[in-house]
């Protein structure tokens, strides 16, 4: 398995000359491989947003390594490193820079200076993996956010990236935008085997993932599949998240001595165990 | 108030003069300005109508546009008329009203000056109403290309232009937004005695400010990110096309001018 | 006071060749005191109908009631600044208006606009930061200082210092995380019980209406569609597929677990309390009934 990307302790503080505060990142060590899910939740100033900075070489940690490809991330490997990642920010209309659709696509293209004719076909090509190859002349304002999301990956994708990160790329929408990017991105998975970094609060999203790293006052505070992760239920309420619907409800069955199994982290476990405790006689 | 303001006026449309390639039509109505000055009889005026009406019709823009385009400058252009009427006395008197006399060349002047305007005005709102503001700042980009070997940051401004044409729509949307958040707070900017209506500015102008500066931050984040890092070494995805039509312009312009210098006194 | 639409029709751009209606002959009521919601996707015309209910827009058709006050369409309408002053409007992302120095200035400054002294003000301001669950020493500190959680909830402030009589809410809670979404509606229903202060909540969120609506009216295109309580919404999942809604999600599970126990609850539920609640009952009566 090709490991994409990796944290080998790594910390980071933003006042390095105050030793005495608490760093923004401490002591992080986790990997990613090709074709994994990742997501990386934790409330604000859990060290998330620091820890996206990192990857994307806008900062540089004061210890550890950050290594993309295997390959330690520096200064001179920078621009190099970039054009392997492909980036969605939380803000839809502050990472748009094309006047349309189509411009904001070849952007990345035209500052890797890939020629003109391969340009169209990966602005096309990456514009249909997303649906919105309908869009190609539409300007930022006449688009819904979960569409310029959706045209951010796509302008992304065109740079064939080996890493998708998505940094609370669903926090400013509404739930139709929430569900068309998060559709999109597991159709691409499925697609091309797509590896994705998710930054978020979002339950559902996280779901989605295939491990989780839970932040907590910049330290790991936890790393699993999302079962794991959310069996730490009431913790995670403690830390600002939300626990999935079919646990929540699992929780207020089991208060009102409705008889269950267990904790559900999906509706459909859920209703099977309602069945099998009570029903199954 | 500011809803669905269509900026710079572009009115898409598919006529001989919308697919134009803007370096043509800048070059065009650039040209057209300087040789606005050539006429100086009643021919050579009747030679700019009849062209500009010909660009008119080729552009297939509703009159509507265009004498909503005129209306800033009327005042200008009835204040010149009347200028000339006024105060220019050579050639017969024409008629008399109490003191003023109205002379022969006067009318003449007022009648040239104002055609004068009128094509001036009209001309540059066909370019403006034909073509995106993207698509002039692309043709005023590669015009301006050759000036880069004079150190002119050519590359950079016309990135500027491109990315400050994208935020106007966003901007005004927000300016909407802040307004009515900030009325719906009992802030009143149109009515009350001046002091009180200046203030009423800050509470709008702030939040643009502040958050204007977040969309920078954010924005040059995300082009780096993307592997922004100057214009060396960058591909263009928007590239111009120079078709027949675009001969066909310049040999229009070719035209006009021959005849005018040909026909003037 | 009441706040009624009658047959209104909204165009922007009227009478040019860009004119574009965003409302059809709307007519909705809120009654005094009342908990609304009204429900739609963007483009729905909510927030054109929302800008109305404190004479933000002007109707280009119809008549506009708020309180004794009327406006009506063609006809001019003056001194609407007091009409501001009885009913708030705490916009989507309202953290985008504060301006001020400080936090204590901002919030003043709604209701000194409106005539309200300086003391009042500022001890409304005290009173207020409290509410918002903010520390008063936030009064202090510049708006910029705080983080974005912070400044929406003083923009909230900011609005409820006003002491309006009707509080409107566009997507109060867009952005935030889900403890920050729980602890907002919770205050904003706090508010409307304990106050009485009418509340009208503009959502995509069924689920948020379900849970605090007395009435909800869902808007589709420009035109008000369906009008009611929410058991009686939520009773017609057919009619709301057809507006591309969908139920809240708890009432979307209340149907699975009905379908799984052959039997239909005795009322839809609105929230999750309530179908835990619902559910033990009607498995208590079943197994006592076994």
């Amino acid at each position: 398995m090709t490991e994409i990307l990796s944290f080998n302790n790594v910390s980071f503080s933003y006042t390095p000359d105050q030793p005495e505060l608490r760093k923004a990142v401490q002591n992080v060590s986790f990997s990613i491989n090709e074709g994994e899910w990742i997501a990386i939740v934790g409330h604000n100033g859990s060290g998330k947003s620091t820890m996206v900075k990192l990857v994307s070489g806008l900062l540089f940690p004061q210890e550890g390594e950050v290594r993309v490809m295997r390959n330690v991330l520096t200064e001179e490997n920078l621009w190099e490193t970039r054009s392997n990642i492909g980036m969605v920010f939380q803000n839809p209309d502050n990472q748009f820079v094309g006047a349309t659709v189509q411009d904001d696509v070849a952007f990345a293209l035209e500052n890797s200076g890939v020629p003109y004719k391969e340009m169209v076909e990966r602005v096309h090509t990456s514009l249909a993996q997303v649906k919105m190859d309908k869009f190609l002349n539409h300007e930022p304002h006449h688009l819904s956010g979960g569409q310029k999301q959706r045209v951010a990956i796509a302008g992304a994708l065109a740079m064939r990236p080996k890493l998708l990160i998505l940094d609370e790329a669903t926090s400013m929408l509404d739930p139709q935008g929430r569900d068309e990017v998060l559709k999109t991105v597991r159709a691409l998975r499925e697609e091309i085997g797509l590896t994705v970094l998710s930054i978020t609060h979002d339950v559902e999203e996280a779901l989605y993932a295939d491990r989780v790293l839970f932040m907590n006052d910049g330290k790991k505070y936890a790393e699993g599949t999302p079962s794991e992760i959310f069996a730490l239920g009431d913790k995670l309420v403690e830390f600002g998240l939300e626990l999935p619907f079919a646990m929540r409800m699992t929780k207020l069955f089991q208060e009102k001595g409705v008889r269950l199994a267990g904790q559900h982290m999906t509706e459909q476990e859920l209703v099977n165990d309602l069945w099998t405790s009570n029903f199954n006689k | 108030m500011m809803e669905k303001m269509i900026f710079g006026r572009f009115i898409p449309g598919n006529s001989f003069v919308h697919l134009l390639d803007p370096r043509s039509k800048l070059v065009f109505v650039f040209a057209f300005i300087l040789v606005v000055f050539l006429a100086n009889n009643i021919f050579t005026y009747a030679l700019l109508l009849a062209f500009t009406l010909l660009v008119i019709l080729m552009s297939r823009i509703r009159l509507y546009f265009l004498i909503n385009g005129l209306k800033p400058v009327i005042i200008l252009l009835v204040f010149t008329f009347l200028i000339h009427i006024l105060f220019t006395r050579e050639g017969d008197v024409l008629f008399e009203l109490g003191f003023f006399k109205v002379y022969e060349e006067g009318l003449r002047q007022g009648v040239f000056i104002s055609i004068r305007f009128l094509v001036l005005v009209f001309m540059t709102s066909i370019l403006t109403l034909t073509t995106s503001p993207i698509s002039i700042t692309d043709g005023i980009e590669v015009l301006l290309n050759p000036l880069k070997k004079l150190k002119l940051p050519v590359h950079e401004l016309a990135l500027m232009m491109s990315i400050a044409l994208r935020f106007i729509p966003t901007l005004m949307d927000e300016t909407d937004k802040i307004m009515k958040a900030q009325m719906a707070r009992g802030s009143d900017l149109s009515a009350g005695p001046i002091k009180e209506r200046v203030k009423a500015v800050v509470p709008l102008l702030v939040p643009l400010f502040v958050s204007a500066f977040k969309r920078a931050e954010d924005l040059a984040t995300a082009m780096e990110v993307r592997g922004y890092r100057g214009g060396e070494g960058r591909t263009r995805y928007r590239q111009l096309k120079w078709d027949w039509r675009d001969t066909v312009c310049m040999a229009i312009l070719a035209v006009m001018t021959v005849l005018l210098v040909f026909y003037r006194n | 006071m009441d706040i009624k639409l009658q047959q209104v029709s909204y165009a922007y751009s009227m009478g040019t060749p860009f004119e574009k209606y965003a409302l059809y002959d709307v007519d909705v009521t809120i009654p005094h005191g009342t908990y609304q919601a009204i429900i739609g996707h963007t483009g729905s015309g909510k927030s054109t109908i929302l800008q109305h209910f404190n004479g933000l827009l002007k109707p280009s058709k119809g008549q506009v009631h708020i309180g004794d006050r009327v406006i009506v369409a063609g006809k001019k309408a003056k001194e609407l600044k007091p009409i501001r002053q009885k009913v708030g409007i705490v916009f989507q992302f309202p953290e985008h208006q504060l301006f001020e120095e400080t936090v204590l200035k901002d919030i003043m400054f709604g209701p000194m606009n409106f005539g309200v002294s300086q003391q009042e003000a500022e001890a409304r301001a005290r009173e207020l930061i409290k509410l918002v669950g903010l520390p008063e020493d936030t009064l202090n500190k510049s708006p910029f200082d705080l983080s974005g959680g912070q400044m929406r909830r003083v923009a909230i402030a900011g609005v409820l210092a006003m002491d309006p009589e009707v509080i409107v809410l566009d997507e109060p809670t867009a952005g935030l995380d889900p403890r920050g979404q729980k602890e907002i509606m919770d205050m904003f229903y706090a508010l409307h019980k304990e106050r009485g202060l009418t509340t009208i909540l503009v959502t995509h969120s069924m689920e948020d209406a379900a849970r605090y609506a007395d009435n909800i009216a869902i808007m589709h295109e420009g035109r008000s569609v369906l009008n009611g309580a929410p058991r009686e919404i939520f009773s017609d999942a057919e009619t709301l597929e057809k507006y591309r809604l969908e139920l809240p999600h708890i009432v979307r599970f209340q149907r699975k677990i009905e379908k799984l126990m052959n039997q239909s609850l005795p009322k839809i539920c609105l929230t999750e309390e309530e179908l835990a609640a619902e559910v033990a009952l009607a498995l208590g009566e079943g197994r006592d009934a076994k």
